[in-house]
Formats: structure tokens, sequence, C-alpha cells
């Protein structure tokens, strides 16, 4: 599934909601239509993967897990800078508000770092810490390398640039260029409609993905330039009542068994 | 005596908050003492991104014990209230005193408070200061945020040393509690430090990489950041705000100097500055000759074990990887000429009741030029041809790459690709300039081809938004209307410019709810556009030339009817702008409501002349007792007449004056008084002397404030302060003869009226 971010998964959205404790790390292949740059920015592209960690409740060691994490994969906390900048987080999308940093190094946004306060419009009881590596960059830094597409990717003689290079070119000429806008406008609407479709069959999970997808299209209107400041309050608008009412389907499924197991738990 | 020391240890809390967190620990620890009847001598507090800290010197062991009264009921007053009384006050019965009071036996009960020691104070108040505390983002985490009453912090606390003396003042909140350790440098130093008490913590931390002090971290960045430049042969820019958050970001701050490909130096300044200093929070530099050089300070947080080569190669590679995308950028966009890219903004919708963009600037450029055609106002010196090229070209870097990377240099860019295609540079000018003045600090606009566009685009979103109903509302002002009609007010005023802004505005309502066309006879379609900006009776004049001309147009006038309301809400609401705005420049604000209450004067400038010649005028002799005079006269019409407050009209300089001048108090009698020409007695000298003063003042200040002499007018009205003096002093206006009350009632109000013809004195306090 195409998004923005590994935010978005289902592993990460809607588990950050409810009681129960959730421990989880995945790679998310991510694509954001704006920021390709048809191959010739050393550390910018349409599509790149990040490594997501959600930890819930957050420990209250998480800052030092993570930088024992660095250390682990290579970076000498003593050889290069490392620095917890403000970055607040908030996804008008998903209805989603958080504190945190992103993480510096040597002056390099490496990861996003963030305290779940808010998902889907509900407050998260407990508060879940999310860790977002980025990894071509931190790759960048153990390879010492100065652009991504001069990461070694297998040991064998396989650049990233071998395989992502054309693919960026090509992409950023489609998002910018080439995508049909009135397909897109239509691509949406269908998204639209089969999540309140599955919103009304009371099923989160499916209805959540059509959001998700409403979500990268509106993305892909946006890179097409054809969504002014005024007409992208109302598309996020949209997408984030989309967002909202999966959250709320996901919360309405699962009360129950919570408050069985969770007796001093409630949603509000 | 004792020292104290309070630190609150928590994860990176943000540069931006810092100073303010200082300021709010000092105070709430200094009210919670104060509460408790302690007073501490120098309070110091520190700042750092994992610390808060305080150190209050010199405080007692112990409060003051205190012995407090309170009264209670009579001693013959009923057991339950006796009891109740005893219950609050924590006494036994025993132990109250009786009293006499005025004569009645009274109980009381004395309530001797011993002293209490400070630390046990301090225990309750470190849990009450960091709940009270105004962070202005707080957030849960953790095991307790299950619940949302959990503590909320700005970040993560993590621990809190607390000691006075050298004792621990043992505290807890939400399963913080209080020790004699803290931590070091995130990287320079592992495990726990052990603080003794205020007096060794700073120096306790230093030797652990905390400089603890923001002045000292702030210091090193300023002078460490010049030198490095210096080092290189450079000048840094200096930049304060930037100093403050890297203090604000560093326990340990180490400035380096960096350098990029001067291949990028291509790129506008702004734009390198902009991506150095936000982005990255680097200094930028420049070379001997003043040029900006291809050099940066970053500011680390660690003596790196290579003496910083790392951190500076890898913070190079950051910096050339965002100004590669500021240069991809600045190429990409000048591929494609300025009238190109504005073709994209028919793209982009504006709002969905005003149009796209693109309609916006078709409006704006018919209105801009429109004004570069306005006689007498200097605006004339606009290029007509130049102003509308500018017009249509001005928000055409909306859509560039940069632009949309930094919303922040609209305006900037456009200017500069219009210089690189060789347009005039009138036009870039304006094009780089018509937003401004944005902020209160900022420039206003000089060029007569910017003012005009500046003033048009703001007219346009201004009169654009009333004209669908989106008015601001209270603190909402989503369309931030009230900056676009400050920004015209601005304009119109510091560069002086005469116009009458109602017809202006009828002009701009008129390009966005165009009238319905007329085929081919026009002249009453134009004649109604002209009149159109004149209140009331300019409409009744449209609807006139409209009817006269030879189309059924009931639709036209259904439109003027239907649009003098909007005119006049923009009006007003300009008016109003400039009445807070005059106000916050000190003007007195009755003052301003005694011209503003005239109405009918659409001509900032004029109104403010007029303003600020009251203002001289009050505070002289003349005026002073002109104005007593005034509230003489004025008191008796009401008495007499039992008139309500008048109302007072001026606008002299409309053409429908004469009429408006008559309905001027709004009240029959006073229209029949001031209109008695002959009188059936002989009047008195006095009496006589203040008509005199009137038909000779009068022209007089109709005449001056024609001419926009207002000095003049108020000089005018001060030669009638003799004659009212005198005629209050020899003449009873409450005559038995009821001719002669009722003229000389007539007299005061022609008196009132001439007055009224400046301002309405009824307003003016004092």
């Amino acid at each position: 599934m195409e998004m923005g971010a590994g935010t978005f998964h289902t592993a990460t959205t809607l588990r950050a909601l409810g009681p129960d404790p959730w421990n989880a790390a995945f790679v998310q292949p991510c694509r954001r239509p704006t920021d390709g740059r048809y191959g010739e920015n050393p550390n910018r592209l349409q599509h790149y993967y990040q490594y997501q960690v959600i930890l819930k409740p957050s420990p209250p060691n998480i800052q030092q897990l993570y930088l024992d994490s660095l250390t682990a994969i290579g970076i000498d906390p003593m050889l290069h800078d490392i620095r917890f900048v403000e970055d607040d987080w908030e996804s008008p999308t998903l209805g989603a508000w958080g504190l945190g940093w992103e993480v510096w190094c040597d002056g390099m946004e490496v990861t996003q770092f963030t305290y779940f306060q808010q998902m889907g419009g509900f407050d998260c009881k407990p508060v879940a810490g999310e860790l977002t590596y980025g990894l071509e960059r931190l790759a960048m830094y153990i390879q010492g390398v100065d652009s991504i597409y001069d990461l070694d990717y297998n040991g064998n003689g396989v650049s990233y640039g071998d395989i992502f290079l054309d693919n960026e070119k090509q992409m950023s000429e489609w998002n910018f260029e080439v995508a049909n806008t009135e397909t897109l406008f239509d691509l949406f609407n269908k998204a639209v409609g089969e999540c309140e479709n599955c919103l009304e069959a009371k099923l989160p999970l499916p209805a959540y993905e059509q959001a998700i997808k409403a979500s990268h299209v509106f993305n892909l209107l946006q890179a097409r330039g054809v969504i002014s400041v005024q007409e992208r309050a109302s598309y996020m608008g949209r997408v984030r009542d989309l967002a909202k009412g999966s959250c709320e389907a996901y919360m309405a499924k699962n009360a129950e068994d919570w408050k069985l197991r969770h007796p001093k738990w409630s949603a509000a | 005596m004792a020292d104290f020391l309070l630190e609150l240890l928590s994860e990176e809390i943000p540069a931006r908050m810092q100073a303010k967190a200082r300021v709010d620990l000092e105070r709430l620890f200094v009210a919670q003492l104060s509460d408790a009847g302690l007073k501490a001598g120098a309070v110091t507090v520190y700042s750092t991104p994992r610390r808060l800290a305080l150190i209050a010197k010199d405080l007692p062991a112990q409060t003051e014990a205190v012995s407090e009264e309170a009264k209670g009921p009579p001693e013959s007053a009923p057991d339950q209230a006796v009891d109740g009384f005893c219950r609050k006050n924590g006494v036994t019965r025993d132990q109250l005193e009786v009293r006499d009071v005025k004569g009645r036996p009274t109980l009381f009960a004395v309530i001797n408070k011993p002293g209490r020691a400070t630390s046990d104070v301090l225990s309750e108040a470190i849990p009450a200061i960091i709940k009270a505390f105004p962070w202005p983002k707080s957030m849960r985490w953790g095991d307790a945020s299950a619940s949302t009453e959990s503590l909320r912090w700005v970040r993560p606390l993590s621990g809190i040393v607390a000691i006075l003396g050298d004792d621990l003042v043992a505290c807890e909140i939400d399963g913080v509690t209080s020790g004699y350790e803290t931590v070091g440098h995130r990287f320079h130093h592992e495990g726990m430090i052990t603080i003794g008490n205020a007096g060794d913590y700073a120096e306790k931390l230093r030797a652990c990489h905390v400089l603890v002090d923001q002045a000292e971290r702030e210091a090193i960045v300023r002078d460490g950041a010049a030198k490095a430049a210096s080092d290189g042969g450079l000048e840094l820019v200096s930049d304060e705000g930037l100093v403050i958050e890297n203090a604000g970001l560093t326990e340990w701050p180490v400035p380096l100097l960096g350098g990029f490909d001067p291949a990028f130096l291509d790129v506008p300044e702004e734009v390198i500055q902009l991506t150095a200093r936000v982005n990255q929070k680097y200094f930028i530099c420049r070379d001997k000759s003043g040029k900006l050089a291809p050099n940066f300070v970053c500011t680390a947080n660690i003596d790196a074990s290579d003496g910083g080569k790392a951190i500076t190669a890898g913070n190079e590679k950051v910096l050339t990887a965002r100004l590669s995308d500021a240069k991809f950028f600045w190429e990409l966009d000048q591929k494609t000429a300025l009238e190109d890219h504005a073709k994209k903004l028919s793209n982009i919708v504006f709002h969905e009741k005003l149009g796209t963009v693109a309609d916006k600037v078709e409006r704006v450029a018919k209105l801009a030029e429109r004004l570069a055609s306005l006689e007498g106002t200097g605006l004339h010196r606009a290029n007509p041809e130049q102003t509308q090229l500018a017009a249509r070209l001005c928000k055409a870097d909306l859509v560039t790459e940069m632009v949309g990377e930094f919303p922040e240099l609209q305006g900037l860019m456009g200017g500069y690709y219009a210089e690189k295609e060789g347009l005039p540079i009138a036009v870039s000018n304006a094009i780089r300039d018509h937003y401004k003045p944005v902020g209160q600090g900022d420039d206003v606009p000089t060029d007569p081809v910017t003012v005009c566009v500046s003033l048009a685009d703001k007219l346009d979103t201004l009169v654009g938004f009333f004209a669908i109903g989106e008015k601001p509302t209270g603190s909402k002002d989503p369309f931030a209307l009230r900056r676009a009609a400050l920004g015209i007010i601005r304009i119109l005023i510091e560069r002086d410019l005469t116009f009458p802004v109602k017809r202006t505005v009828a002009s701009a309502l008129s390009e966005i709810i165009p009238l319905p066309s007329l085929a081919d006879s026009t002249t009453g379609l134009e004649i109604a556009k002209e009149y159109m900006g004149d209140g009331k009776l300019g409409t009744a004049f449209a609807m006139e030339a409209v009817k006269k001309s030879t189309i059924a147009a009931k639709s036209v006038t259904a439109e003027i009817e239907a649009r003098g309301p909007i005119i006049d809400d923009v009006l007003e609401f300009l008016t109003d702008r400039l009445k807070v705005q005059q106000r916050e420049a000190g003007v007195r604000h009755d003052l301003i409501d005694a011209v503003f209450a005239l109405g009918g004067e659409d001509d900032l400038v004029r109104l403010l002349a007029r303003v600020k010649a009251l203002q001289a005028f009050v505070v002289t002799e003349d005026g002073v007792n002109l104005l007593a005079g005034y509230k003489r006269a004025s008191n008796i019409l009401k008495k007499e007449l039992g008139e309500g407050s008048a109302p007072a009209q001026a606008g002299a300089h409309l053409p429908f004056e004469q009429t408006d001048a008559t309905a001027g108090d709004g009240l029959l009698p006073s229209q029949e008084y001031s209109s008695v020409k002959t009188l059936s007695y002989t009047p008195e000298k006095a009496e006589k002397a203040l008509i005199d003063a009137l038909d000779a003042a009068q022209p007089n200040v109709t005449a001056a404030i024609a001419a926009e002499a207002f000095e003049k007018a108020m000089t005018a009205l001060a030669d009638l302060r003799a004659p009212i003096d005198q005629f209050f002093e020899d003449v009873t206006v409450n005559d038995s003869d009821d001719d002669k009350r009722t003229a000389r009632l007539g007299l005061l109000a022609r008196f009132r009226a001439a007055v009224h013809q400046v301002a309405d004195f009824s307003k003016i306090e004092g």
C-alpha cells in the first residue's frame, strides 16, 4: 500500500489506540510525491524506506534505547553530533498529534521521535513512543557516501542507484507532469466512497486502508499542483473524516474486549 | 539561612521555550515562598536543553510564627453556630476569648500558627510549581498516561534535585522523587552525578561537560562563531536569535566553520541565508568585500574525538543537499517565463466564492491601473502599463518551486525572476514589494507602481471577503483582513495619499461582483458606478441614472442597492482599524471619536489631519474654554428641548452637505431654531455679538474645512470663544418671553452646529 510514512500503517495508527501494550518494529516503504527530485538530489527521494518502531506505553528509558540503537548500527556519538531538536508532529489527515523531536546527526535529520498524544481524535491512553528511522540517511553515514544513489545495496556490486535511480526519474516525471488529474480526482472519490461503504459495514481495517489510499491520491494531486491552498483544507478535512471514522470504528469494535481486560480503562 | 537548589531534569526542552520557562520558574517559586511568608535573597534561574534550575540564596530555616484572630458569633449565639465556628478555625470552645464589640460580648478565636520548617514548605511548593507550570505545549508519557489525568510536562520529566543547605528536600510527583543525583552531558559523561548543595552545582556540572548558565553558553556561541569565521578570514553575519537558539540546543556548545561549493552562490542570498538559518540553524559569513561567502558556522554539542572533522563534513553534506535543492528550484523556475507561470494561477482557487488566483490577479490589475490614473494623489506618477504588468505578474511566483518550498520568499522570488527576465525595474520592484507592509515594523512601499499594486491587492482581498460575508469576528480573522486593512491604512497615511476611499472600495467591489452587463448603452451604468461610492445619496443618484438610461435595468438597481451595506461595512472596518492604530500610537481616543463621529469623511489622511489639529487645539486656552462653552450650550439645549445626545454631521466637502447639515441635529426644533433669521425683539449686546461672531465664523470654518486647513478652522472657531462666554455671562436663555427663549435656544443650536463642523465636541472628555 502506498503511504507517506510508517505512521500511517495500521500497526502504528490503529495500534496506538486502546489500552493494550504494543511493541512493533518494521520496515515501511514510503511515497511522498512532492519530494521527488528526478533523481537529482543526493538525499531527497519520492520513494524511500523508514524503519518504524512503536513502543506502547513509552518506556522511561526510550531515549537511551534509541541512542544505543544508533551505536549498535555503527554511529559513534563521540564522533558525531547527535541532537534532539524540537519537532512536534501533527497529522491533520489522521486527526493526530504528538510532541517530540527530529533527531539530528551532524545537522541531518535521521529520525523522527514522537510521543503520540492523540490519534484519530482520541487521546492515546497510554501514550506510545514512535521512532521513525530514515534508513537511507543512516546508511549514508555508516557507509560514508555523499549520495543515496551511491549506497552499497547488497555488498555485491549493486548500488541503491542501480535499483532506484530510474524509478526516481520516471516517478518524478509522472508525479509532477504526467499523472492524469481527472483520473486522480476520480480515484479519490472512489476511495472515499469505498471507505464509507466499509464504515457502514463496521469493518475498520479495510475502511482505514481506503482512507490511506485517498490520502495518497490527495498527495499526488498536490504534486500535480491542482489543489489550491483553500481547497487543500477541504480535501484534508475529507481524508481526516475517513481516518477518524476508521479510528472510531476500530475503537467501537474493540471497546468491549478492552474493557473486559482493562476494567479501569475508558475511551474518553 | 541556607541556599536552595532546585533542578528539574527532563528530556530535551525546545530551545524557543527556555527563556520564558526560566521566568515562569522564578515567578512561581517566589509566589510559593511568599504565600508561606518566606522571602529568599537573590534568586537565579538557569536552563539547558535538559534541565531547568533555580538557586535561591539565604532562605531562613523556618517561616515566622504568626498569630491570627478570627471574629465569631456573639457569646449568646446557639451552640450550633459556636461549634461551627470552632470547627472552621480548628480550636476548641474553651480556647475562645470573649471580647466586647460595640457593647456586645463576642467570641474570638486566636489561632497561633507556629513557624514551619522551610524544607516542609518547599516539599509542598515543588510539586505545586510543577503542576502549575505554564508550558506552551505539554504532554503525557509512560505507564501513567493510561489516564489523561497524569502529570503533564513539556517532555517527560525524569528527575528532581532539591537541596536546602546540604539537606534533601523530599518530594514526589507522579512517581518522580527528589534526590541528590542528576546527569551530566549525554555523551561526555556516563552515569549519575551527586550534587552536594547549591554551591557546587554549577561546577560539578561543568566538570561533566554541562554549562548550566545559558548566558555563558550564549557567549561561547556568539564569540566562538565570530572567531571561527575570522579564523577563516571571514566576517560572521551576527544573529542574536541564532545565538540564543543554539545555546538552547546545547549543553556544551562548540562552534565549527564549514564550507560549501561556491557554485551555489548563484542562488539569491536570501535563499541561502534562509536555508542555512531556518533549516539548519547555521550562521552565514561574508568575505572581506562584504559578499556572501561559501561558508557557514554550525554549533555542535560535543567536543568530538576527531576535533569536529566528521561533524563539519556531515553538516557540509547536509547544507549541500539543501542548497542543491534550492539551486534546482532556482534554475527550474527560470526555464518558464513569469507570464507562463501566471497562467497556472487559474488552477489555484483563491476562494471558492471569489474565483481562482488568476481571477484575483485580473481584478487587481484593473484596480491598480485605475489607481494609477487617479489625479492629484501622487499615484498618477505610476506608469499605467508597468502597473498593469506588475499586477498581472505579482502572484506568478506562487506556482514556482522555490516559493512552494519556502513560502516566506513569495514576492521576493517573483522580483528576482522578473529581474532575470529583464523586465523594467519598477515592475520587478513592485512584484517583490507588493505584499508590504507585512508586519508592524515593515516598510511601506514608496515606488508609485508598487504602491498601486500593493493597494489594489489588499483592497481586493478586503472587499472580496466582505462581499462574501467573511468578516473577521472577535479573535477569528482567518483571511488576515485586519492586516490587509492596516496595510492599506499605513500606505495611505505614510504616503500621504488623499483620495476617496469609499469610491475606491466601490470600484474594487464592482470588479468582484460585476454589475450585470448593459449591452451597448452604458451611460447609466457609468454614472451609476461613479456615484455608487457616495453612500445613500450616491446610490439614489446611481439608481436615477440607471433608470434614465434607455435600458430597463431592474437587476442593476437591485445590485446597486445590495452593495451599499458592503461598502459601508468595509469603510467602518477601515476606520475602526485606523482608530485602533491611532490609539496604539498614543492619540487621545476621545478626540479620535469626536472626529470620527462626524461620519461622511472617507479620506483617511484628512480624517487624521483633523484629529491632529483638534488635538493641538483642545489643549490651548481657547480650546479649553470653547469646550466649556460648548458643553454648557449643549446641556441647556438638552435640558430645555429634551434632546438626546445630538448626533453631529460634518462633511463640508460633500456635495449634499446642505441637505444633511440642516438635518443636522436630527430634531426638528434645532432646525427650526437655527433657521431663525429675523428677531421680533432687539437683541441684547452679548446676544448680538454672538450672532455677529457666528455670522463671521461659520463661513470661515466652512471654507477652511473645504480647503482642508483644519488649523485655520480651529482658529475660526476660537473666535467664538469670547462671545459665547460673554453670552452666558450677560444673557438669560430661559427668558419668560417665549420669542426670546426660542431665539436664544436657536442661537445656541447654531453655535453647536458651527462647532460640529469641526468635530463632535460632545465626545471630548474634560
